[in-house]
């Protein structure tokens, strides 16, 4: 077994673990936005480094007869990315309405709050 | 922002060529990198840039909110009517084939129309969200 | 790099270099992109992450206030779980191919036909256009409806309710009427929306 190359698996589950370990840790309704978005740009990491071929190029046509990395991950994460923007956007959006209602964006007092109102 | 006269003279000299990237983006997507994707987001943020600059307000002049919401149905719209021109022609749905006689004229006029309608999307969803965002801080 | 950033996007409390922070990794990551051969993908990461991600949370973060606060909680759960789901990621990655490969198997599917096909089937150089707009045509059309179902929720969230924010301030507890009008259909709302800010 080639242990090297796996070398990108490895940073992506990393870069993952990172942005999971944002999102359960943190009690900031927006750090956990940015941890979401951490966790996902980690996701495409993991799609693109599938489809490169070593000493592949671009894959845009060209004369001779190089050899292409796979397209087709490239497209998968090109929708996905702007995908990713607009629900980041729609739960930011969420946030400013949760800042509205409560006053705050940290989850701790958001419960408390809550906890508050059913007594 | 709106006093600051470096911001705004190189805010006026660098959005017209951040449009002209955008259509270029978009329109050499077929050769290059590039697509409706990235040349929608590029072209809303030359307007997010004077939004920002120049106020709210002033962009809501040039680009109305509800022409704004507008082009992200429109977007959509193009795209399922793409498809459904090529039902009307005889073949399945997305199929550019049949747009024109040669099929692979027909590829390149149904991508080009497919990309405009991801670009005018993309656009107005973007300029959109941000003018919701923005809206909001002057209210508060 | 990228993992240099992304610790320290969870070390710092201020919110405002956490947008910044993140703006940067989504830089770092479009370099990493291009390096791995995606042209187009580097491209939409540098100007969708870097650009317009940043600029919404730092609007966000000008309504709500870019200080985070000291958690109490405890971190040991977390780094708990997020250690063990590493490893069992970790365990699964044996038997992942091996990276560079050109005998992966996500190269032998549909992959060749693409890159040798569609010069004449498409006739256009880029690869990831032609697939894009026309042999996933469907998946592109599901993405752009998804972004305008995005766009269409914003709206409910942020530019329905602001009229019934304002008339609570200005005449207190009368917001029936805008409470109605919340349940209608959105396109009905831009007329009601824009007088406010207009004046």
């Amino acid at each position: 077994m080639n242990v090297l190359g796996l070398v990108n698996y490895w940073a992506f589950i990393f870069l993952m673990m990172v942005g999971f370990y944002i999102l359960i840790s943190q009690g900031n309704l927006i750090k956990k936005i940015v941890g979401l978005s951490v966790f996902q740009t980690s996701v495409f990491i993991l799609y693109i480094s599938m489809g490169k071929i070593r000493g592949g190029t671009a894959p845009i046509l060209m004369e001779g007869d190089p050899v292409y990395s796979n397209p087709l991950p490239h497209v998968l994460i090109l929708t996905a990315i702007v995908v990713g923007v607009a629900t980041t956007a729609l739960g930011l959006s969420l946030v400013v309405r949760i800042h509205e209602a409560y006053g705050t964006v940290e989850e701790d007092e958001i419960h408390d709050l809550d906890v508050a109102e059913a007594e | 922002m709106e006093d600051n006269v470096i911001l705004r003279i190189g805010a006026k000299i660098l959005i017209p060529f951040i449009l002209l990237f955008a259509l270029y983006v978009q329109f050499h997507g077929d050769y290059g990198p590039g697509g409706g994707f990235q040349a929608g987001v590029i072209f809303a943020a030359a307007f997010i840039l004077y939004a920002l600059i120049f106020g709210v307000d002033t962009a809501k002049r040039v680009l109305p909110l509800r022409f704004v919401w507008f082009c992200g149905a429109l977007g959509v719209w193009i795209f399922a009517g793409v498809g459904v021109v090529t039902l009307v022609l005889g073949g399945e749905f997305l199929n550019y084939n049949v747009l024109r006689h040669d099929p692979e004229h027909g590829q390149e006029l149904g991508i080009l129309l497919v990309e405009l309608g991801v670009f005018t999307t993309v656009f107005g969803v973007m300029v959109a969200i941000f003018y919701m965002f923005a809206a909001r801080r002057q209210v508060r | 790099m990228l993992a240099v950033t992304a610790l320290a996007l969870l070390k710092l409390r201020n919110l405002f270099a956490v947008a910044m922070l993140a703006g940067i990794y989504s830089l770092l990551s479009a370099g990493l992109f291009t390096a791995l051969d995606a042209v187009d993908v580097a491209f939409t990461e540098a100007a969708v992450g870097a650009g317009i991600s940043t600029i919404l949370v730092l609007g966000t973060l000008a309504l709500v206030g870019h200080e985070q606060k000291k958690s109490t909680r405890s971190s040991v759960i977390p780094l708990l779980v997020v250690l063990v789901t590493g490893s069992i990621l970790v365990y699964g990655t044996f038997d992942m191919p091996p990276y560079g490969d050109p005998g992966n198997p996500a190269h032998h599917h549909v992959a060749p036909h693409y890159l040798e096909e569609s010069a004449h089937e498409i006739g256009i150089p880029n690869v990831v256009t032609s697939v894009l707009a026309s042999y996933r045509g469907y998946d592109t059309m599901g993405e752009t409806t998804v972004i305008f179902t995005a766009m269409v929720g914003v709206l409910l969230l942020m530019g329905g309710v602001r009229k019934r924010a304002t008339s609570e301030m200005a005449s207190g507890p009368a917001s029936g009427p805008s409470d109605q009008e919340l349940d209608g259909e959105p396109h009905q709302q831009p007329d009601g929306e824009e007088d406010p800010d207009g004046g």
